[in-house]
């Protein structure tokens, strides 16, 4: 093993047991009514999993995670490569994708369930739209940093718009656009568990329903299955975000 | 107004009539969504009766707190952080992985903490704070030229000096970067919470008005929240050019 990846993983192993031992020492503090001890959460999560209704709790979230999450950057690139591109394009609507992103998107919510009705669709529309806007936004300054020798040369090349795309502008854009990626991915998932606020089915329905029964031993699986989820691909798409940036 | 102003303006106002348009016609419901005069006409009545008025103090003022909770402690957690290369190399994927956990989650064992007050609203407002004026803050921190710490060091400042009188200022606009989401997030954290669960607030009011299709609260509220929101970042994205720019970049 590597000097480095030896460091990462015991950087890794310190903070899991940091988290551990303050999630005990938490719970010595709040006590039984507040949260679930690590072990017993553990052991209730492994329960959990082999149960059927759960799976069907995930597997909705999860189809509409990856729906959400397709339409948030297939969007994302798609507006993030055009306005990139298109200067007077770009400097009319950057401000207002900003001014997007800043506002509590949660407040649209009950307007996306009304338009969408309580079902699979809003909570897919909603994911997408906390995805959509950092996607686009990253891409767009991605493509506006790629060197305009780059792009001169495929001018001279006379490459059609999608082969500029295809061959010069994602190439050279690509580690930037990856970390919009990053954080897309982030704000997806926390968009489609805006199914806590009201849905039928899903994990974050799950979620509130165990709030509402104060079923303290669900709240902790279901959040640790949601932070363990978010946590593994996270680091992983860090990771590759890492190798980009210094390839580049 | 340049022309790219007039060509952003243009673009909104054609969006707002497209929707007022799309209304009037029946193409969306009333039910769905009233026409968008009819939204700031009822804001309007809102405002001048005041019957949202405690709703509204209490969301903004349980903001404010979580706000500059998450300010003062992120910026002074960022400065003990920021020299301590370990400590930090451990917190970073916490740090990279906070914003995908849904915070939410630990508003059940806020309220059985704290009680159903305004405190557990608040801790989520600052939960999801405080982590980003730390990273901002952090990021900023490692910007700042070699040459001014030294020169603070040869000046003999305590590290609490330094802080207050170099480093922070010259990472201003990162902090500032860090502020800006902490606005939208503490927002989002007590208005979130209030739709969960709590006595009052505009979280509250709006999912009040979700389940009695009153569009006549609903709606004016949630655009209220949004200029807020809106308004808000726009003043600080201002201050952030000005303070780029009078280093000239």
């Amino acid at each position: 093993m590597s000097a480095g990846a030896w460091r990462s993983t015991r950087n890794a192993a310190v903070l899991i047991v940091g988290l551990l031992i303050a999630w005990q020492l938490l719970y010595a503090i709040a006590g039984q009514a507040a949260l679930a001890p690590p072990l017993a959460t553990l052991r209730y999560t492994a329960a959990l999993l082999a149960t059927e209704g759960f799976r069907g709790h995930l597997s909705e979230s999860m189809r509409a995670f990856g729906a959400a999450l397709t339409i948030a950057v297939a969007s994302g690139l798609l507006i993030g490569f055009w306005l990139g591109f298109h200067k007077l394009a770009g400097e009319v609507c950057e401000p207002i994708l900003v001014a997007l992103y800043s506002i509590p998107k949660i407040t649209l919510y009950p307007i996306l369930l009304l338009a969408f009705g309580l079902g699979m669709s809003a909570k897919v529309a909603f994911g997408a739209l906390h995805g959509i806007i950092p996607v686009a936004l990253f891409t767009i300054n991605a493509v506006r940093n790629v060197k305009p020798i780059l792009i001169k040369t495929g001018r001279v090349h006379g490459l059609r718009p999608t082969e500029m795309v295809r061959i010069v502008l994602f190439p050279a854009a690509l580690p930037e656009i990856f970390t919009g990626l990053r954080v897309g991915f982030s704000l997806t998932l926390i968009g489609t568990l805006g199914e806590m606020f009201a849905a039928q089915r899903g994990l974050g329905y799950l979620l509130m329903t165990a709030i509402g029964l104060h079923n303290v031993e669900l709240i902790m699986a279901v959040t640790l299955i949601l932070f363990m989820f978010a946590a593994a691909v996270s680091s992983v798409l860090l990771a590759v975000d890492r190798r980009l940036h210094a390839n580049a | 107004m340049t022309r790219i102003g007039l060509y952003r303006a243009l673009m909104i106002a054609a969006a707002v009539l497209l929707l007022e348009g799309l209304c009037l016609s029946g193409m969306i419901d009333r039910l769905t969504m009233p026409p968008p005069h009819r939204i700031l006409l009822d804001l309007a009545t809102i405002l001048v009766s005041g019957s949202q008025n405690a709703a509204i103090l209490k969301t903004l003022t349980n903001a404010s707190i979580a706000l500059a909770l998450a300010l003062v402690l992120g910026v002074v957690g960022a400065v003990a952080l920021h020299g301590h290369l370990s400590a930090r190399e451990i917190l970073e994927p916490l740090f990279a992985t906070y914003y995908a956990v849904p915070i939410f989650a630990f508003y059940p064992l806020l309220i059985v903490l704290m009680g159903l007050g305004d405190a557990p609203q608040i801790g989520i407002g600052f939960m999801l704070g405080v982590v980003a004026v730390i990273v901002n803050t952090l990021n900023g921190l490692d910007r700042v030229p070699r040459v001014l710490r030294k020169t603070a060091r040869i000046q003999r400042l305590g590290m609490v000096e330094i802080a207050l009188t170099v480093t922070l200022p010259c990472a201003a606009p990162y902090v500032l970067t860090g502020v800006k989401f902490a606005v939208a997030y503490s927002l989002i954290g007590v208005i979130g919470a209030e739709f969960i669960m709590s006595r009052g607030g505009m979280g509250y009011e709006i999912s009040f008005a979700y389940t009695n299709f009153d569009n006549a609260t609903m709606y004016p509220l949630i655009l209220l929240i949004l200029a807020v929101s809106i308004a808000i970042n726009a003043a600080l994205s201002r201050w952030e050019k000005v303070l780029l720019g009078r280093r000239g970049q």
